[in-house]
């Protein structure tokens, strides 16, 4: 469903220099496949996520969802494949202040171009246990609950593939499990794979495949032998 | 949701801001108003006062504004005077004939007899006397036929019609020749009512009065015309006031002296008039029919006795001269708070962008294209700008009808909600579009070029 190949992204550092963060030579992810990703802070585990997403460019290399290639994409178009397949959950929610549960829900499908019912954002809160707070603004909900809606959000357009960066990082424990749970199970009743980074040896034990960034990422071999010589 | 739903809701979210930012707006778009609507009585005012109900004034030689301010608005001094036999020529051979007759006298120049009554065939010639004062208001010697005759409203079709009371006649065997009518200011400031008797003072308001005075019989509706601000007597009477009986003259036009005198009168109720060689009048109200009174004022301003108005002419000049420039020049003035308001909104939507990246940043983690965030910040700035203006644009139009009482009164002109507008008004809703957009322009630019990456 996800393959990606010989992917590099570098930055330009204060003194001018390229530093090369990721050089993936290879990561593919099935249909409706959970996969954690792991790694040191730092290590470009947000910036793969972006660029899967879109939201950031690749210097080189290939990214193909359903067959389809992403970074040969104009920045429009990648906004479109986002909208219409990807879902993103956030470590700190990122709930729109101004808006309900229910319509942070919907902005999720705002921008997806595929007919997707209105009620699905009632549904997805119903799901995620929150039927009785789908008014209420982000700022009168618990923690717990605004990752909910974050959650119920980032599946509001039907994704394919769901990004979710450390989702539980500022949840406490008792809403860890909750959240993770909850994204298993609604990603699994829809078919939704999963790229979920986090820090967590538990909630990464919940998966079936964990990988590790420094071992899928040459840069970060390449690092480590640079600062050896 | 849809980029307006969030638009709205990214407004209301704001409240405080939000609405300070539409009441710069509404005040800029309600001065706008203001000034298109005081333009509007303006003008009407001056419309209805075109509309005077004749198309020409002969007076004697001299300013043409100065005949027209003091014939038609009661204002600045009377022009010389003229003689009542010019204003006979005015009549046909048979009416001429009837006028002699009723007043008696020497008539002079008979060869010129009836010389421009075949130009207002069909018209009216209606005299003027002016000089004199009531209280502070104009009074006018004329005859009924000014209240019979003349028309006012936008389209000259309305009579003049009596609050209370009726028309002065020619003679009243209760009041003699000293009956008059005033207009519904007068009234009001000078608490008159019928049957009270009014004094002219001479030559100027606070001059010497006169001993006799004039019954009031009718008091006029509201017209908002000047003469609201009129005291009309009957020129009979007028002529018997003291001081208006004009001198016998040589071939050289100078006074006999000791000539200027009235008649012996034994009564109030004398029907002895002023004769006719002793009459003079101030203005000459001429109505014609169609093109004839071009014809006829260029006549008359070939002559060597007087010269010939159009009011209308007058009156448009002086509104084209001075009240425009001013409309003009105070629209450019409220304009500018427009685009005060406008540089408000900008400054107020792009504040907020830096306490806004991180919200966009989600929009677009959530498929929103720049261009969606782009039209959702103009959407805000444009809903500012006319839900401001249209906030404005009612209580520019409230101000109208809450304070008729004192605009009616002095202006004689009603302004309903609607009734004064202007073509002008019809540029404030694309106006206020375009500012939106303008206003927005920046802030939208800010908001495009967040980067998503940076501010999650």
């Amino acid at each position: 469903m996800l393959e990606i190949r010989n992917l590099k992204k570098s930055y330009a550092e204060p003194g001018g220099n390229k530093l090369l963060i990721l050089d993936i030579p290879q990561l593919d992810i099935g249909q409706a496949e959970q996969v954690v990703l792991r790694g040191e802070s730092g290590g470009g585990k947000t910036t793969l996520l972006h660029i899967i997403s879109g939201i950031v460019s690749a210097d080189s290399g290939s990214i193909r969802l359903d067959g389809t290639e992403l970074t040969q994409f104009s920045e429009s178009r990648r906004d479109r494949i986002r909208a219409d397949k990807m879902g993103y959950v956030f470590q700190t929610f990122n709930l729109l202040p101004a808006f309900t549960a229910l319509e942070n829900v919907r902005l999720g499908m705002t921008f997806a171009r595929k007919k997707i019912n209105a009620e699905r954002g009632k549904e997805l809160l119903h799901k995620v246990g929150l039927s009785d707070r789908m008014h209420y603004l982000p700022s009168q909900l618990s923690v717990g609950q605004q990752q909910r809606v974050a959650v119920a959000r980032a599946l509001a357009n039907k994704p394919r593939l769901l990004l979710a960066d450390e989702p539980t990082a500022n949840v406490d424990p008792a809403n860890q499990q909750r959240i993770i749970d909850l994204i298993k199970d609604v990603c699994r009743q829809e078919s939704v794979a999963i790229l979920m980074v986090t820090h967590s040896d538990e909630i990464a034990n919940q998966f079936g495949r964990v990988e590790r960034l420094e071992q899928i990422n040459r840069a970060f071999a390449d690092r480590i032998a640079t600062s050896e010589q | 949701m849809n980029l307006f739903t969030i638009a709205v809701r990214n407004l209301t979210y704001r409240k405080l801001p939000t609405a300070l930012t539409m009441l710069s707006m509404a005040l800029g778009v309600a001065l706008v108003v203001l000034v298109l609507t005081i333009s509007g009585v303006i003008q009407k005012t001056f419309d209805r006062t075109s509309n005077v109900g004749y198309n020409l004034i002969v007076g004697a030689k001299g300013s043409d504004i100065q005949l027209t301010f003091n014939t038609v608005f009661f204002l600045s001094q009377p022009v010389e005077n003229i003689q009542y036999s010019y204003y006979m020529e005015y009549m046909a051979d048979d009416g001429r004939q009837k006028e002699y007759e009723r007043i008696g006298g020497v008539l002079k120049e008979p060869e010129r007899s009836g010389l421009y009554s075949f130009l207002i065939k069909g018209g009216f010639a209606i005299p003027l006397c002016m000089g004199d004062y009531i209280d502070t208001f104009r009074c006018v010697g004329t005859t009924p036929d000014y209240f019979n005759l003349l028309k006012h409203g936008n389209d000259n079709d309305l009579d003049y019609r009596f609050a209370k009371g009726r028309n002065f006649v020619d003679y009243s065997d209760e009041h003699g020749y000293f009956e008059a009518v005033v207009g519904s200011q007068v009234a009001a400031e000078m608490k008159l009512n019928l049957g009270s008797e009014i004094f002219a003072s001479h030559g100027a308001a606070g001059g010497a009065r006169h001993d006799q005075g004039f019954v009031v019989v009718g008091i006029l509706e509201p017209t908002g015309t000047p003469n609201d601000r009129g005291a009309f007597v009957n020129i009979e009477g007028f002529y018997l006031l003291e001081g208006h009986v004009a001198p016998n003259r040589d071939e050289a036009g100078r006074e006999e002296k000791g000539s200027a005198t009235a008649p012996e009168r034994d009564s109030k109720l004398s029907k002895v008039r002023l004769p006719i060689e002793k009459r003079e009048v101030t203005a000459i109200l001429i109505k014609t029919d169609g093109m004839k009174g071009i014809g006829l004022q260029r006549q008359v301003n070939k002559s060597k006795f007087a010269q010939a108005v159009s009011p209308i002419g007058v009156i448009s000049g002086l509104l084209n001269f001075f009240v425009k420039p001013i409309k003009w020049a105070l629209l450019a003035i409220t304009s500018l708070v427009c685009i005060v308001s406008a540089i408000s909104i900008l400054v107020g939507i792009y504040n907020s962008m830096s306490e806004r990246k991180r919200d966009i940043a989600v929009m677009r983690a959530l498929g929103a294209s720049r261009d969606h965030i782009t039209a959702i910040i103009l959407v805000e700035s444009v809903l500012i700008a006319v839900i401001g203006g249209f906030i404005g644009w009612i209580a520019g139009h409230a101000v109208g009808p809450l304070s008729n009482a004192w605009t009616e009164q002095a202006t004689g002109v009603r302004i309903d909600f609607l009734s004064v507008n202007s073509i002008e008004e019809l540029f404030i809703v694309p106006g206020l579009v375009l500012i939106g957009i303008l206003a927005g322009i920046i802030p939208a630019l800010a908001a495009y070029r967040t980067s998503v990456a940076k501010s999650l």
